[in-house]
């Protein structure tokens, strides 16, 4: 029989003002297992905890109930208090008598009878409680970032700076992702790369940091502590050692293909490096480019590479290793908006989208930073941006605003003025969104300073006619239809997730929206973490954002991963499930609900008519389990149960609390 | 035997019990409470972690035992703290209360609600209507135990 | 202008009619952009929808531009929440007329022989509509 304690707390008159509490006692008295009972004005209160410490000393208790506050409030508190007097905390019970009674009933005569079953509930489940043990886990001290943007390379610094160790996984052959591709930035206007490319050498070089470009993740095992990882690395066909950087194999290279880096609109070779500021500095082959790879003959970059670097003989190389977290930062795409028939994107050369036109301003970008129509190589003296082309649009694109458009339009609008002074800027925009420090004052410099013409409306067509584009819109302020000759037209594209989201999605063990972008624990009290524990998420995977914000998430990611590899064990949930093999008849209905892949099957061996006989059976991986019970449901022989909520104990509290029947 | 247990007198009383998951359900309780909300003392709730977690047994068990009333709450689908704990609820449940009904209860005493830990009016107005209509429907003659009954009543 | 506070029943009218809801429209004007007739009508399509949201009913009662409107659908295609304008201005066409004159012949009127081969609604209308 177990020795219960029984405390009601007054919670001055929160509890004492509705539930009576001499007739609570007395009735607690005559509940099973119950050897002690007392009340005390504020249990939770320095006092009140050492009350129930010496009354489990006193009288030898080894079940603890107490008629407070919700659990959610200070079960953690009494748990505290009653293992601080050699009891485990999970023998402790709460019994809800405020939030749940005393203040959602006025009458006290409703109120007592209710607190009084709910008490006997609790000690009911009490004397079921077991002493729960939290698993631990040891955690590997090493993060692991997928993703090389703005957003991976920031949350790899701030690990690296805290003293942990940290790999970087980028797909492309080099680092700096999408910010890369920009020539400034808004609000002030900094050149992107003069920003970016201190922090891509600074990453590169920190002791703490390694970058594995041109290397995808395969396979993610494992959990939060413990992350096993295989990445492919690339075969890149030039020895990273040898390789000084001098650039004379693209130089010399004959075979040409589109620059992914300049979105097709110039060229590159096939050894090449995305851009001239790359890091690391050391070229790859493309093979599908690469005419030795194709047709068996040129290898002219093997007979120029002063040092002999280039080896075609390299292989795609797999590295297994484990982390104790992951930050995935993959990014975005752009929406590809082809499917809009009335803006004719793909069937002129001076259709662009943002990021194409962006190209044009940069030195290094496809026409050496002169703002050109890439038709005639004439400056552009009228200019038509288009806003949420394929945002805020059910119909043919996607529900939600880019968040970034509004302000890269102006940005491009005023870089647009400062290049070629005479051209003349037309934005049709449905709202213009400049939340953000400094924005609303940047885009408004861009109508009032810089000449921007704001037409809130849309564009229903455009017609390419001679050596210009006539763009017909609508102004809906002043309701007039308008048509402008243009020479170039700009589509503020929506940002997408990226195409193989769903797929890193599933690798990682992590789920997005509908939209594909990964979904944070919580949009507002969690927003780097994910639902997977030791996985956060950071940048413009999750939604669309700017730079400053994915910076900041970044960091803040990064400081949950420096909170988890801080610790050397972590503490797992203690209230998971349990299986008994014996019974286990190895349907693994609990393996297909487990939404935490902490079932497994296993093979077991068993006596059997004086033989031996192997069977299938689950075992449950306490550190994974979270312990939401689903399993516990499927079971066909009922043979899984959940420490903290058996079965019988939900079923102790059901007759105890039917018991005025 | 007072007059809110005696099933003939007009001021009988139902005993509803309500398991809640701990995440959103038992979370909007404790918001009712906080918000100084009211509802009928005959709802007694018991915290399950998910209703997930929620074996048909459970609902089973109270009904022989003598609730005139079951009501499970859980997240909203979409925001069940285990991920998918309250589709397979949903199903479950909703495939027991067919169950239910096609064994000759009365379906109206088992009711399944989404109620999120914002929504302390919502769980208020939830206990509330629940209680009046089993108020009305009566006590729970169909599935109580009675040898349960004679054990409570000797005690 | 006083913003109409009461329902209308035109707008209530053209909602079952069309099934469109003007409240899905967030005014980014591109039906007008893209209509082709725009040059002969008093209010823009967008504006049309604006009035519709409003409940400005007696002034769209006097607006030639659902009778200018071409049917040609192109404004449906082009919207972004998925809106299908064309249909609501044939909404308030059969709204205007219903309230402008009453009906020339009922059901009733019709034999079931002519009843049988009368064409669909939407023709009906078309005719009506065309014959002004």
């Amino acid at each position: 029989m177990p020795r219960i304690g029984i405390f009601i707390c007054h919670c001055g008159s929160n509890i004492a003002g509705t539930v009576d509490i001499e007739k609570s006692i007395e009735a607690a008295r005559g509940f099973p297992g119950v050897v002690h009972v007392d009340e005390y004005r504020y249990l939770c209160s320095e006092l009140g905890q050492d009350l129930i410490k010496k009354a489990i000393e006193e009288h030898n208790l080894d079940r603890v109930v107490v008629g407070t506050c919700s659990p959610r409030m200070h079960e953690v508190t009494f748990r505290k208090a009653v293992t601080e007097a050699g009891l485990n905390p999970y023998l402790l019970e709460v019994a809800n008598i405020r939030e749940h009674c005393s203040w959602v009933h006025k009458d006290i005569e409703k109120a007592t009878p209710k607190a009084i079953a709910l008490l006997r509930a609790a000690a009911a489940k009490a004397a079921l409680n077991d002493p729960l043990v939290a698993p631990s886990v040891e955690v590997e001290k090493r993060a692991l970032v997928i993703g090389g943007g703005i957003a991976g390379i920031q949350a790899a610094l701030d690990i690296a700076e805290a003293g942990y160790i940290v790999d970087v996984v980028e797909r492309e052959p080099s680092i700096g992702g999408r910010m890369a591709q920009l020539e400034k930035t808004f609000p002030t206007l900094d050149c992107s790369a003069c920003i970016l490319t201190p922090k891509m050498v600074e990453v590169a070089q920190h002791p703490n940091v390694s970058l594995l470009t041109y290397s995808e993740v395969e396979e993610v095992k494992g959990f939060v502590g413990q992350f096993d990882v295989k990445i492919k690395q690339k075969a890149r066909y030039v020895d990273p050692v040898k390789c000084t950087g001098c650039g004379i194999c693209y130089e010399k290279c004959p075979a040409k293909t589109p620059s992914e880096f300049e979105m097709g609109l110039a060229k590159r070779k096939a050894i090449y490096v995305p851009f001239p500021q790359a890091v690391p500095n050391i070229p790859v082959i493309d093979r599908d480019a690469c005419l030795y790879f194709r047709k068996g003959r040129c290898q002219i970059c093997a007979q120029e590479c002063p040092p002999q670097a280039i080896d075609y003989e390299q292989q795609d190389q797999i590295i297994e290793r484990r982390y104790g977290a992951i930050i995935v930062a993959t990014g975005f795409d752009q929406m590809n908006p082809s499917h809009y028939g009335e803006y004719g994107y793909g069937q002129h050369p001076d259709i662009l989208t943002g990021l194409e036109f962006e190209r044009l301003f940069n030195a290094s970008g496809p026409t050496g930073g002169k703002v050109v129509r890439l038709s005639d190589g004439k400056p552009p003296k009228k200019v038509v941006f288009i806003q949420c082309v394929g945002s805020r649009d059910k119909a043919r694109g996607m529900n939600y605003c880019s968040k970034i458009c509004c302000m890269y339009t102006a940005k491009q609008a005023i870089l647009l003025k400062e290049k070629v002074p005479d051209a003349k800027s037309y934005v049709f925009y449905i709202d213009v969104r400049t939340a953000g420090k400094g924005y609303e004052e940047f885009q408004r410099r861009a109508a009032e300073e810089y000449d921007v013409a704001y037409l809130r409306g849309q564009v229903g067509k455009i017609f390419p006619e001679s050596d210009h584009l006539m763009v017909h819109g609508v102004d809906s302020l002043s309701g007039k239809t308008i048509e402008i000759k243009a020479d170039m037209v700009v589509l503020a594209v929506a940002s997408v997730a990226r195409a193989d989201a769903p797929e890193v999605g599933r690798l990682v063990g992590i789920n997005s929206d509908s939209y594909n972008f990964f979904n944070e624990a919580h949009p507002k009290l969690k927003p780097v973490e994910t639902h997977t524990a030791g996985i956060f998420i950071a940048g413009a995977c999750q939604a669309p954002k700017d730079i400053p914000e994915t910076v900041a998430q970044a960091s803040a990611a990064a400081v949950k991963v420096v909170g988890l590899l801080s610790k050397d064990m972590l503490q797992g949930e203690a209230c998971t499930a349990e299986v008994n093999q014996a019974e286990c008849s190895g349907c693994l209905y609990c393996e297909a609900v487990c939404p935490y892949s902490a079932i497994s099957p296993v093979e077991i061996e068993e006596r059997y008519h004086g033989g031996t006989l192997k069977r299938t059976v689950v075992e449950v991986n306490p550190t994974l389990c979270h312990g939401c019970g689903s399993c516990t449901v499927v079971c066909r022989s009922g043979t899984i149960n959940l420490k903290g909520f058996s079965n019988e104990q939900i079923l102790a509290e059901v007759d105890a609390i039917c018991l005025q029947r | 035997m007072s007059a809110a247990l005696n099933e003939t007198s007009a001021d009988w009383e139902p005993l509803v019990v309500a398991f809640c998951c701990n995440w959103c359900s038992y979370a909007g309780g404790d918001l009712a409470g906080t918000s100084r909300m009211s509802y009928p003392a005959n709802v007694k709730v018991i915290r399950v972690p998910c209703c997930g977690r929620m074996n048909p047994m459970f609902v089973l068990r109270a009904f022989q035992r003598g609730a005139d009333g079951v009501l499970v709450a859980g997240c909203h689908p979409g925001d069940c703290h285990y991920s998918t704990g309250n589709y397979h609820g949903r199903r479950r449940l909703s495939a027991f209360k067919r169950l239910f009904e096609f064994a000759g209860f009365e379906p109206e005493r088992f009711e399944v609600r989404w109620i999120s830990s914002s929504e302390g009016d919502k769980f208020a107005e939830e206990m509330e209507t629940m209680t009046a209509k089993i108020k009305a429907l009566g006590p729970n003659r169909k599935m109580r135990d009675a040898r349960w009954q004679s054990v409570t009543q000797s005690k | 202008m006083i913003i109409a506070t009461g329902k209308s029943s035109l707008i209530d009218e053209m909602k079952v009619q069309s099934g469109q809801n003007p409240a899905e429209c967030y005014q980014c004007a591109k039906c007008s952009a893209a209509c082709p007739v725009t040059a002969a009508m008093d209010l823009l399509p967008h504006q049309v929808i604006r009035y519709l949201q409003l409940g400005l009913e007696e002034d769209l009662l006097k607006s030639k531009t659902p009778w200018i409107c071409a049917s040609c659908f192109t404004c449906a295609a082009r919207c972004p929440r998925d809106l299908d304008l064309a249909r609501m201005m044939e909404g308030i066409r059969l709204s205007m007329l219903r309230r402008r004159e009453g009906n020339k012949f009922g059901p009733a009127d019709l034999t079931p022989e002519q009843l049988e081969k009368l064409p669909q609604q939407a023709l009906v209308s078309g005719f009506r509509k065309y014959n002004k």
